[in-house]
């Protein structure tokens, strides 16, 4: 029956053949694993597509609520954020698969005639698979996304002759980055490249099979093998292999959310990404208006360069170990890359911006709320007032109550169960929670963790919001708390705290004994305040 | 002699070398299904969670003040409007909502949805013959929200709703299947 099937789809479509043809082609005697890399890497586009295919199912392609999606994604939408460190990881490791495959055709000398075409198509993939990093940096919308983009264009701004023509490509104004050139980025990573590269894959495979797998000199004297299923399964291994470390550091390595993009957040320090990191470093040594010979010209050379390998080499075919010359350019290009991106990294100041898409309601309400959830808590309130369920008492979180406020002072005053507990303003600043909240406050009524609801309380009984604001609430006789833990390490915070002229000449905050345990409640507290 | 030796040798060396190919290629084929299922599965299983399992909900909705009991008189529905904040995955906004709400008794009070169950058409309240009507395939409701006739095949939906200090609050829709 399935035979028959089979023979019928065959008869008219010609598939199992096809299919037999592909498995049953003839290779080198000498191929083997060093050839792996090309298959994994198209199980890399693959795996890129399809994520990314399930990313835009949850995704709003438009500046202001593309980092709302994003975050509701991470957050809400079950294996999100698995989803989107397969995709960050992928990208990762589609360049290096990509990139050790084109070293291995170099080394190998397989770009040599007659296989021209299929080496300038590999670097045609090359550029697309690192345009591909490139226009997707900028789809989270988030400062980090937003601050390397306007590096992008800077350069496209350069480029002698058509820069201006480019930089209104890219819809920029030269200065600052909007809508047109996030939709336009949207476009190029989901429209514009993934046929391109289907296409260009298509090609590439095809010169592939035309001219058969490279062999090599020894390669007369054995004869041929079939590539299913030794090669096959080499190259299956290889994806695994592959497959294995992206699982791993998608699981294990969570991919942050910066704040939103925020052109007027000066003090962000972009750097793109790891790849291009030595790119970066490079641009240093090129000062006014040799500027241009670092962003643009050099790299140029160096793609133009890239192409024309087939064309310079033009050699007979040779062993690989007699290859020395390919092999000590290859081993030049990593020490210059390796060198370059050593020097970037030991360079870039360490950062502690806080990952958004992990920080909680509790952590954008006031101190005032958290202070109020506090002595909801402390005078056991909750014991009749069950948050999310009628109880004895009702659910104080459903909606806000409508009881007169001096019925409700009343009601704490004479029914709470640790009498007592709470002073006069403390029952009043728990009043207006009942009666007036965000949803953001009923969110951390519910959730806020026991110590920064003590922290809070710390806070609010030493009246630091007299003098400093923090998340909307407060004065400005001080500075700002929010993101006062992407500033300043926890030593700095704490010592400051005991001794602030030490710390911040001028000072006149008051200095403030705390017990250890009260320290350490403060200190975790303010320091989980986002900027 | 010489002859003969070197016929053995031959024979000696084909033999285990057949059987040898025959048990690689064997290998390397379960070995490319082996890893190939388990690609599969581990593609899958991700892809699979994201589309089918439910999304973590952010919050649960609140109850909205939607009219004083004062306005509503037993046993006669009133259509009431209301606002209320929205949350639409990564979205959030105020909406106007609207129900029917019916007065059963002094304490007691049942919020409908405004849509037909059959077909989410706007239903109304028609008076003189004591039924909600959707004009669209003309199902008919009692003021208790049970089908009359008409396509409708369950009883109107409801919200959940609460009184407090003489004061309707509506919260989220109760959907029965």
């Amino acid at each position: 029956m399935f035979r028959r099937l089979l023979d019928w789809l065959e008869d008219r479509t010609g598939v199992e053949g096809a299919v037999k043809r592909f498995l049953y082609e003839d290779i080198p005697h000498s191929s083997g694993w060093h050839q792996v890399f090309g298959s994994v890497a198209l199980f890399a586009f693959l795996v890129q597509a399809s994520t990314g295919i399930l990313l835009a199912l949850n995704y709003a392609p438009t500046p202001g609520e593309a980092y709302d999606s994003l975050r509701y994604l991470l957050r809400q939408v079950t294996a999100g954020r698995l989803m989107r460190a397969m995709h960050h990881w992928g990208a990762s490791l589609m360049i290096i698969v990509v990139v050790v495959h084109m070293i291995q055709t170099f080394v190998w000398g397989a770009y040599k005639k007659p296989r021209e075409a299929t080496w300038i198509a590999g670097v045609a993939l090359l550029l697309l698979t690192l345009a591909y990093g490139l226009s997707g940096y900028l789809l989270p919308w988030d400062n980090r996304a937003y601050w390397g983009t306007v590096v992008t264009t800077e350069i496209a701004a350069l480029v002698p002759g058509v820069g201006p023509l480019l930089v209104r490509l890219l819809g920029s104004d030269g200065t600052s980055i909007g809508a047109v050139t996030f939709t336009r980025f949207y476009v190029a990573h989901v429209q514009l490249l993934p046929p391109l590269t289907a296409l260009l894959i298509a090609l590439h495979i095809y010169l592939v099979r035309r001219h058969g797998v490279t062999p090599t000199p020894e390669d007369e004297n054995h004869p041929r093998k079939k590539f299913y299923p030794e090669q096959v399964a080499k190259d299956t291994v290889a994806i695994f292999v592959w497959f294995a470390l992206l699982m791993g550091m998608s699981i294990l390595a969570r991919v942050p959310l910066g704040r939103v993009a925020d052109p007027t957040d000066l003090s962000y320090v972009p750097r793109p990404e790891w790849y291009f990191l030595f790119l970066f470093q490079f641009l240093k040594w090129f000062e006014g208006p040799l500027e241009v010979v670092g962003a643009v010209i050099l790299p140029t050379l160096a793609v133009v360069g890239l192409l024309l390998v087939p064309f310079i080499d033009r050699g007979v075919m040779r062993l690989v170990r007699q290859r020395t010359g390919a092999i000590g350019l290859v081993l030049l290009a990593a020490i210059f890359w390796g060198g370059l991106t050593a020097r970037t990294v030991a360079t870039t100041p360490e950062t502690r911006e806080m990952d958004m898409s992990m920080v909680e309601p509790w952590q954008e309400i006031s101190a005032g709320n958290m202070a109020s959830i506090g002595f909801f808590r402390r005078a056991q309130c909750g014991s009749c007032h069950e948050l999310g369920k009628s109880g004895v008492g009702p659910d104080l979180t459903a909606a806000p109550s409508s009881r007169p406020a001096s019925w409700l002072e009343e009601h704490m005053k004479s029914n709470a169960k640790a009498p007592g507990a709470l002073t006069d303003a403390q029952v009043q600043a728990l009043v207006t929670l009942v009666t007036k909240r965000s949803d953001k406050a009923v969110d951390a009524w519910r959730n806020a963790p026991q110590s920064a609801v003590e922290g809070a309380l710390v806070y609010q009984a030493h009246a630091c919001a007299s003098c400093h604001r923090l998340n909307d609430a407060g004065n400005d006789l001080g500075p700002p708390l929010n993101g006062v833990g992407e500033r300043r390490d926890r030593a700095w915070i704490e010592g400051h705290f005991a001794n602030p002229p030490k710390y911040s000449s001028g000072s006149i905050m008051p200095r403030s004994q705390f017990e250890p345990d009260q320290l350490k409640l403060i200190t975790d507290y303010i320091m989980a305040i986002p900027k | 002699m010489e002859n003969s030796k070197k016929c053995i040798v031959v024979t000696a060396r084909a033999v285990p070398e057949s059987s040898l190919t025959q048990n690689r290629r064997s290998f390397y084929s379960a070995l490319v299904s082996g890893l190939g299922s388990a690609i599969s599965v581990g593609l899958a299983l991700p892809s699979v969670a994201y589309l089918f399992v439910g999304h973590k909900a952010d919050k649960t909705s609140n109850f909205v003040e939607a009219a004083n009991l004062t306005q509503l008189e037993v046993g006669k529905p009133k259509k009431v409007t209301f606002e209320r904040t929205r949350v639409d995955a990564w979205r959030m906004f105020q909406e106007k909502v609207i129900a029917w709400v019916v007065r059963t008794d002094e304490e007691n009070v049942v919020a409908y949805s405004p849509q037909c169950t059959h077909f989410g058409c706007a239903y109304h309240w028609e008076a003189t013959r004591d039924q909600f009507v959707c004009p669209c395939h003309e199902s008919r409701f009692s003021i208790d929200g049970k089908v009359l006739g008409g396509p409708a095949a369950r009883p109107l939906d409801r919200y959940s709703v609460r009184v407090e200090n003489g004061k309707l609050l509506i919260g989220s829709e109760i959907r029965k299947a």
